[in-house]
């Protein structure tokens, strides 16, 4: 099957490989005291000093930093790196805030890039690979992160971007595209207007992956896509904070490798801050061991997973997260009640009456908030009994309930009516004045 | 025998949605014969007959409506008091179940037309041509 980029790194014994993370925190911390205004005001807020950290255990004596943190140094406080050494600058969108600039040295692009490598071959990707990167370049990180690593194999990289989805097509069978870059919800929408222009993705291009990301998304969309197309569906993960797209799974599909030599992950119980047991789901904190411009020691990333220590079926011995289950900032609270958009996803999606785009809408109606679900109904799920629509209307809302334990109303909407997106989809419209 | 296609489509119940539908035929110059809106709240389902179904499926399905076809009965019943009990008695006997029914008068005809879907159409055919009720064809109805 697929080979290994670095074999040497990716393959480590866990004794080395937690060597070298110690010899990296400990570096990183003295560099960030040294070079970093804030963080030495953090440390000594906290009470401590480089010299504290002599073991990895010691991590949890360091004080966590935030997206906020990022936000109220903006542009470039809480830069560990001088002007003179910054070779890139990407900004994130800020959609709930002020936006966060993040910046790399020569050297943290390298890094970024040699991540992507790894992560590219471990799914198969070669040499002999063309990769159409449709996520959106410029000052987000999705489309210049996956052209990087791509070239770095030495893929003929397509820079497409997001949008012209026919034209995408058209590039894909012209150009012999292998693997495709993109949202999963982009990827929807390309399968839907492929189907249109009477091209079937399987039997009439050369497409055998997908990289999917920047948003949530669920096994079972997985299994759609791949049922649909043929091809396999990966996910990868990360975000422009500790660089951009950094991780994907292997070809074994058993989690997302996160590159130990780079970054120290943890899991972390959001409430307390204090870390849970191996395989047991919290919040992930990231510590950037090997990156310059901008480091980020404890990073608490907002996004809840699972982590495992255990060697992959690959081969690879660095840390594994299991699919992202939600992002704190997306969780609803509906009624008291959690509820992950992703969750909603994957009910929806097990159900094949039910079309690929759906949305959520929240609504308060005196004291109560009130869920709805549009989703869109598929030919194959179109009975003309009345009758038989109102039975799945109320299938679709207990199989909700059963998972989200709170009601929700479902609304059947003709296809095409849920907006599509080209980058990251807007899945839920919160109406609530709170 | 070729049964006769009706064609249905799911529709959200929103202003506009009906004239779409009847725009789209027209523009292919698909002539409706019989029409019925089932509402259920917030969508609806449209259920015609038309003289080309197979024409209409297709331009409705390229416009990206949610259409399907069914094979439905045309049977042809005395405009008088009792024409449509003498019908539906049968079925109802022979424990034929109608799911839905709509009916319509041709401009030629003394004669109503009943469309009836029914959970057995074999039997249902048989039953009625047993009772002498005339079933239109497909070209009948093609050329009403």
């Amino acid at each position: 099957m697929s080979g290994y980029w670095d074999p040497h790194i990716e393959r480590m014994p866990l004794e080395d490989l937690h060597a070298l993370q110690e010899d990296r925190l400990k570096s990183i911390v003295r560099y960030v005291y040294d070079h970093s205004a804030f963080y030495r005001r953090r440390f000594n807020e906290a009470g401590v000093e480089p010299s504290d950290i002599k073991t990895l255990a010691d991590i949890t004596k360091l004080p966590f930093t935030r997206k906020v943190d990022l936000r109220d140094n903006y542009p470039t406080g809480m830069f560990s790196a001088p002007k003179s050494q910054v070779v890139r600058y990407h900004v994130s969108s800020g959609t709930t805030g002020k936006p966060t600039v993040v910046g790399y040295t020569k050297g943290d692009i390298e890094t970024w890039s040699e991540s992507l490598a790894r992560a590219f071959t471990s799914i198969g990707l070669g040499s002999d690979d063309v990769v159409q990167v449709a996520y959106g370049y410029g000052l987000f990180t999705g489309g210049l992160g996956a052209h990087y690593g791509a070239e770095r194999i030495g893929a003929a990289v397509l820079p497409v971007g997001t949008g012209s989805t026919e034209r995408q097509i058209e590039l894909m069978q012209d150009l012999g595209t292998t693997a495709i870059a993109c949202t999963p919800s982009y990827f929807l929408h390309i399968m839907e207007v492929a189907e249109k222009m009477g091209i079937s993705i399987r039997n009439d291009t050369k497409l055998k992956a997908g990289i999917f990301g920047a948003e949530p998304w669920s096994l079972e969309t997985r299994s759609r896509i791949e049922e649909a197309t043929g091809i396999k569906a990966y996910d990868i993960y990360g975000t422009s904070e500790i660089s951009g797209p950094l991780f994907t799974e292997c070809h074994c599909k058993k989690g997302i490798h996160v590159w130990g030599d780079m970054f120290l992950t943890e899991v972390i119980d959001p409430k307390t801050g204090e870390p849970v047991a191996d395989g047991e789901r919290g919040e992930l904190v990231f510590t950037t061991l090997h990156k310059f411009a901008l480091p980020l020691i404890r990073y608490r990333i907002g996004d809840l997973s699972i982590m495992t220590n255990e060697t992959c079926e690959c081969g690879r011995t660095h840390p594994r997260i299991l699919r992202i289950l939600g992002r704190t900032d997306d969780m609803l609270i509906i009624r008291g009640i959690n509820v992950f958009p992703s969750q909603v996803e994957s009910v929806l999606m097990k159900i094949p009456e039910v079309g690929d785009h759906w949305e959520i809408i929240v609504d308060r109606k005196g004291p109560l908030d009130m869920m709805s679900v549009r989703v869109e109904l598929t030919s194959a799920g179109f009975s003309d009994k009345i009758g038989d629509l109102m039975k799945l209307k109320k299938k679709v809302s207990k199989e909700l309930k059963a998972v989200l334990n709170i009601a929700a109303e479902v609304d059947l909407v003709e296809p095409g009516t849920i907006p599509r997106s080209m980058g990251k989809a807007k899945r839920v419209t919160d109406n609530r004045k709170i | 025998m070729a049964e006769i296609k009706q064609i249905s489509l799911f529709v959200e119940n929103r202003p506009g949605r009906t004239a779409k539908v009847a725009k789209t035929l027209s523009a292919a110059g698909v002539h409706i014969r019989a029409l019925t809106i089932a509402e259920a709240g917030d969508f609806g389902v449209i259920r015609m007959v038309v003289d080309d179904p197979e024409k209409g499926y297709k331009v409705l399905k390229e416009s990206a409506f949610t259409v399907s076809m069914t094979d439905v009965l045309a049977v042809e019943m005395k405009d008088t008091p009792g024409g449509l009990y003498e019908i539906v008695n049968t079925l109802g006997q022979s424990n034929v179940n109608v799911d839905y029914a709509y009916a319509f008068v041709t401009a030629k005809a003394q004669r109503a037309m009943l469309i009836l879907r029914v959970d057995d159409i074999a039997k249902a055919r048989k039953v009625l041509s047993e009772m002498g009720v005339k079933i239109a064809t497909r070209e009948e109805i093609q050329a009403i």
